[in-house]
Order: structure tokens, then sequence, then C-alpha cells
């Protein structure tokens, strides 16, 4: 499952942030900041695609680089939300 | 204010050279609409075009010395020459016309060429000395006035402007992928590079003698700053912004002087209105102001714009710059610009200089230069919050200072303070860097290379704009406070290669008009970089001592206002329904396989994504405007053979 969701958010970023580009590895903890990925705009088009793909909701307090700057960071966050909602 | 054009050490005799003087002359005939002129002899040709500000009946040029022996072409002016007439008469040197060009001259003859160190002005100019056989070319301190050069089999060819030397038989416009780079890091190549491979600009502050010996250039002015915990100016405040108001307006009333109407430009901010209020005292006629307004509310001043009119009591006109203009007008920026730009903000200047040339005019006082100089900008206020947040790392509350940096960005509005710390790198660890001040700016911007095509980054091999920029700083550098390294590095860099020329010299040239810039006076900005720090970015408030001396002369509604960067629509420009079809044509996956400069599938995307709305974001934008510049910038100067050729076969 946590594969799956990995495999949906790197293509979701593949398609988004770099337009279809593959010949950049984007590594489960590749830094979406460090690495010019995702700005202010980015961060807000993630949360609206982790919220409408994963049926989660994102508080503004989880709206951290902790949460959402890498592809594991993210899956390992929405798997805490999905057990917190069971 | 001219253009000029000229060739040394060649074998061209006066037959061939007069007409090639000709042909590049034609190239920058809007520089000049008022007069022509041209000189040759064997192997040394000089062309200019002439807008007539300055000996209205006896500037003619080329312009030679009474002797016979000095032959000047000259693009700009020098502010200070009735002084410096002044001093040459009581040393002896008599004058035949009322002309700016003559005193030139004359100091040159004086002098030599430390006769640059005399001249407060904007200038490009190239003096020919025959007795020595030696040409000397030179540029302003800042870099307002251009002067590009070239090689080619053995002579050396200059001109104002890239596309006169385009016209040089062998010289062809070749794309400099190096200098795409910088573009898409920086805003504009570092000089000497310029878009075309084998083209170079003089640097600013610089001079190049050419003579039997050979070819040397020089720098012969330098920003600087005093060393870090150096009380350069301990004087009281009220002290140090009588002085201030005092060189400025003495930097004001010397860009009055002319033998026409001098306008100004009125954005409705703090610097064009000090600078009008100025300019008022010294003009016994009613002042003409100019200004942009736009639809769109974030981009629009037109409210300030007209208070300040009604209270200087000027001759107000202003241009609307409608959904359409700037895309409508985008071809014929390029045009000028000779460089892909990274944001649409020139556009609306070259419809500006258009009203300024409808109404009459053809000389404008503006406000730039003051963010570089009393740190303006927010890049300024940006480094500070970092050095703040980063002396608590994981403060929740410092890095909220950021939001209050830009207010018109919503989306970084709804950030935490995490990310905003995170975005612009608010780490101790990255502040030591040289150009840290600049980092999270080049980093927006380059995030755009993604778009390049894999040809373009194997041709480019890892290329850095950064390591080159910190070949070029000073020794000093480091010993300078860290907010007068960013102000360094915004005034050597972005201000000549972006600032006055691609929003400047280039947008006004383009209709013939000049800009006079009393913020860039050189005695304003020795005395301004001794200022401490502390006075002029006070806590987060910008130019702070500036409003201090001014604060009587503008309302305070002006006076008070923070500063509101000068921006335009940039994607939301050209993604409209009823966009011109070069928009649609350029943009589209052939013309860009063509090209090969970028990744087709990629623009495609990119172009889907902007649809009819544009897109929102840096990188976004600072993409699709840079690839759709740099697509019109082939499309006008490529020589007809594919980009993707000239850059594979590097």
């Amino acid at each position: 499952m946590t594969e799956t969701t990995q495999d949906t958010i790197r293509a979701f970023i593949i398609d988004n942030f770099l337009f279809g580009d593959t010949s950049q590895v984007v590594a489960d903890d590749t830094s979406l900041i460090d690495n010019n990925l995702v700005d202010s705009t980015g961060v807000l088009e993630l949360v609206f695609f982790l919220e409408t793909t994963f049926g989660i909701s994102v508080a503004d307090t989880e709206i951290v680089p902790d949460n959402l700057d890498s592809i594991g960071s993210m899956a390992a966050y929405i798997e805490t939300k999905r057990r917190a909602a069971a | 204010m001219c253009g000029l054009v000229g060739y040394v050490r060649t074998d061209l005799p006066q037959q061939a050279g007069e007409p090639l003087l000709r042909a590049m002359t034609d190239t920058i005939a809007h520089r000049g609409p008022d007069a022509e002129g041209l000189w040759a002899q064997t192997g040394i040709g000089l062309g200019h075009r002439r807008l007539s500000i300055v000996g209205l009946a006896d500037g003619q040029q080329p312009m030679l010395s009474a002797d016979g022996n000095l032959v000047i072409v000259y693009n700009g002016e020098v502010f200070n020459f009735v002084e410096l007439r002044t001093d040459l008469e009581s040393r002896g040197h008599s004058f035949r016309t009322g002309s700016d060009t003559e005193v030139i001259l004359h100091l040159y003859a004086e002098y030599g060429p430390d006769c640059v160190s005399y001249l407060n002005g904007d200038f490009a100019f190239a003096i020919w000395d025959q007795a020595k056989r030696r040409l000397l070319l030179a540029r302003d301190r800042i870099g307002v006035r251009p002067l590009f050069y070239a090689e080619h089999e053995g002579g050396l060819y200059f001109a104002s402007e890239i596309k006169a030397l385009l016209r040089v038989p062998g010289i062809e416009a070749e794309i400099d992928p190096i200098a795409l780079d910088e573009i898409f890091t920086l805003w504009a190549p570092i000089p000497p590079r310029t878009g075309f491979k084998g083209i170079s600009e003089l640097p600013p502050a610089h001079l190049m003698v050419v003579d039997d010996h050979g070819r040397r250039i020089e720098r012969y002015w330098s920003l600087d700053y005093p060393d870090f915990g150096e009380t350069a100016d301990a004087r009281p405040e009220a002290e140090i912004a009588d002085e201030l108001l005092a060189l400025l307006d003495d930097a004001t009333r010397i860009r009055m002087r002319a033998d026409v109407p001098v306008g100004a430009y009125l954005s409705g901010g703090l610097d064009s209105s000090i600078t009008t209020a100025l300019a008022t005292r010294h003009t016994p006629h009613q002042l003409s102001t100019f200004s942009v307004s736009f639809a769109s509310a974030e981009h629009d001043e037109s409210e300030f714009q007209q208070i300040m009119a009604e209270a200087l009591g000027t001759a107000h006109a202003n241009v609307h710059c409608g959904t359409l203009d700037i895309a409508q007008n985008f071809p014929q920026v390029i045009a000028h610009t000779e460089r892909p730009i990274v944001r649409t903000a020139p556009a609306p200047l070259y419809l500006l200089s258009g009203l300024v040339r409808e109404q009459g005019l053809k000389v404008v006082l503006t406000g730039e230069g003051a963010d570089e100089v009393f740190a303006g900008y927010d890049i300024f206020k940006e480094d500070k919050v970092r050095r703040f947040s980063a002396r608590q790392p994981g403060s929740s509350f410092r890095p909220l200072l950021f939001k209050r940096l830009y207010p018109y960005l919503p989306n970084l509005q709804n950030q935490s303070a995490e990310y905003l710390a995170a975005f612009f790198g608010a780490r101790s660890d990255v502040l030591n860097d040289p150009l840290a001040s600049h980092r999270p700016r080049m980093r927006s911007t380059a995030a755009a290379k993604l778009f390049f095509s894999g040809d373009l980054r194997a041709t480019l091999g890892g290329y850095d704009a950064a390591e080159t920029l910190l070949g070029q700083l000073p020794e000093a550098f480091a010993r300078w406070h860290p907010q007068h390294q960013a102000q360094y590095l915004e005034s050597r860099f972005l201000l000549p290669g972006y600032i006055l020329s691609s929003q400047g010299d280039r947008m006004a040239m383009a209709h013939g008009v000049e800009g006079r810039f009393p913020f860039l006076d050189h005695r304003l900005i020795e005395f301004a970089n001794r200022i401490p720090p502390k006075l002029t970015l006070k806590g987060l408030t910008e130019k702070h001592i500036l409003r201090k001396a001014t604060e009587h002369l503008l309302p305070p509604s002006i006076g008070n206002r923070t500063k509101q960067p000068y921006r335009a629509p940039d994607s939301q420009a050209f993604a409209v329904a009823n966009a011109p079809d070069y928009v649609r044509d350029l943009m589209g996956k052939d013309a860009i396989a063509a090209t090969g400069l970028f990744n087709p599938a990629a623009v495609e995307k990119l172009v889907a994504k902007a649809g009819t709305s544009g897109v929102d974001g840096f990188r976004d934008n600072t993409a699709y405007v840079g690839i759709l510049s740099t697509q019109l910038w082939d499309r006008t100067f490529s020589s007809g053979k594919s980009s993707a050729v000239r850059v594979a076969a590097e």
C-alpha cells in the first residue's frame, strides 16, 4: 500500500512539477525544496492533490516540510492520517 | 542622446566603410531620429544617429576637434559639462559649440583616457586620436548607456546596439547557451557576455584603448563600501539627511539641463515622486509627467500617480496598459532588449516611452536607482529576516516576518513558519555564502531551467552562473556589511544588466526618449554607500534616511508608502483566448522542437497548464515568459539556421 501511495505521488510530481521530464530522479527522500521542485504555489497544489487523491484533510498546522518535503515523508504522513481516522 | 557605431583596425577603405557605417546606423535610427553623420578613413570609421537635446544647432556628430586630430561619436549626456567647460576655458581651451560633446573632446585633449573620471553623466563614446592612432571607448560608471563590440577578421567593430553589429558582413547572430543559462538564473548575462557568441559588452565603468600595441580594457571606477563595523558616517541622522537632500537636489538640477523640455516619469511610488518634486524646483515651466496604469488592481498605482500629479500641479498624461497590450507589443520589446527576459515588466515601459514621444518630449527624469542606493528592494529585507530567523532556529514566529515582505503574493501568505524558513533558506549554515542574499531569487529563477532541452543541458555541461558571479567579486566584498554585500550584487549586476538595460535604455530609446536618473549620480552613490545600513533599512522600513530627507516634499500618503515593486502581468498577458497568433505558434511543439532549446513535451504541458488564465507562481511564470521571449529572440535575430544545430555544434 505504501508503495502505491509513493508511486501515485511520484507520478503527480513528475507530471505537475517536472512537466513530464523523467530525466531527474525523484527518489523517496529527495527534498522538493532543495531541488527547486516546489515553491509556495507548489505546496498548495500538493495539499490539494493529497486531499483529493487520498481522501485526507490536511490541517493548516500540518503544512510543514516535515510532512510534505519528500515522497517518503508524504507517504508516512498519509499513513498516519489514515490510521488516526480508522 | 543618440546611437553610435564604428570600427577600427580593419582594412576597409573609406569608400567601403561609409556604406557599412550607414547600414549600421540605419538599424539604430530609433535612438537618434534627428540627424545622422559618418566619418571614415582607411581602417577607421565612426557613425552616429542623433537625438538633439543639448546644442541643438551645433552639436552635430561625428565631431572633430578644431585641429582635426580628434574625432568623437557619443551617446549620452554629461550633466556637469557647464562646470567642466568653465574649468577648461581657464586652462586655455576655446570652444566652438555649446554642446557637451565638444567638452569631452577638450577634456580628452587635456587628460587623455583619464578624462572619464571628470565626467558626471550617462555616456558611451568613441574618440579616435589620429596622431596617436588610438581609439578610446568608454562607458559610464553605472551602465546607463550601452556599448557592444565584436572582433572580426582582425578588426574591432562597436555599436550602441547589437543589431548594428549584425550588419557587418560575417558577424552572425549565434545564440550563446551560457548566456541563456545566466539569464535563467540572474535575469541577465554577466558582462562582458551578451546573448550572442562573439559579441561582448564593454562593462559599466570600463574603458577600452585600442592602439598599435593592441587592445586593453580597464575599470576606472568601482562601487565601494566601508568595512563591516566601521562607522563611516557617525553624524546625527538629521545632518546626514540634510546632506543627502542637498546632493540629490543638485543631481536633479544638473539633470534638468537641456535645450528641450525635460519631463518626468511618475509611478506613484516614493522615488519618482521625489525626483519629480525636486524637478519642479528647477524648471520655470509646468512640468510634464507620465505614467502607466493597469486594469488589474494588483499592478495599478494610478491613484497615487494622480495624488502626486495634483500635489505638484504637473501636466500629467497616462497610458493604459490593457489586457492585450503586452502580448501585442512583446515582439518589438524583444527586438529592442536583444535578449530573452523572464518578466514582462519592460513592455509597459515601452508603451510609456511611446506616450512621451507622442506628447512631443524626448527627455524624462526617472526614480530608478533609489532602491539599490538606499536599500529599497524586498531582497534586502528578506536577507535581514533570514538572518534574524537563523539566530533562533526552529522559531515558529520569526519566519512569519517573511509574510510582511510579500503582501502581494497570496500563496506565500498561506505558508507555515516552517515552510517560510525553508523557502528562504533561513539557516545559519547558508548565510556565510557571499551570494546568500540572492540565492533564494537565483534558485526560484533557475527552477525554470527544468524546461531546457537535453541538448542544451548537455552543451552547458553543468555550468554554474553563480560561480562566474563569485569570480567577479572584489577582494573587499568579504569585509562589507551583509546589507552592503546585497546592495553591491544588486547594483553591479541586476541594475545595469536588466533594470537600466531591458527596462531602461532599450525601452526608452526604442521611441527616441532619454531617461535621466538623479539617484544614480555617482556623488550621491558614493555618499550613500557610507551611510550606516541601520539608517537606510531601519528595521524593515526601506529607504528610511531618504524618507526623512524628503518628507517635507511629499504628501504623507506618498511619503509613508511601503514599496510596491513595479510588476506587470506575466503569463496572464499571453495565456488568453484572443492572444496574438505568434504566441501559439512559437510555444507550439514544432516551433519549440525547431529551436531546440527547450523540451517540447514539457512546454506543451506548461502551455496546457496556463490555459486561458495563465500560471501561478514564480517558477512557472519565469518559465513561460523566458521560453516565449527566447523563441521570439531566436526568430528575430537568428541567422536563419536553427538554434538546435548551432547549440549542438558547440
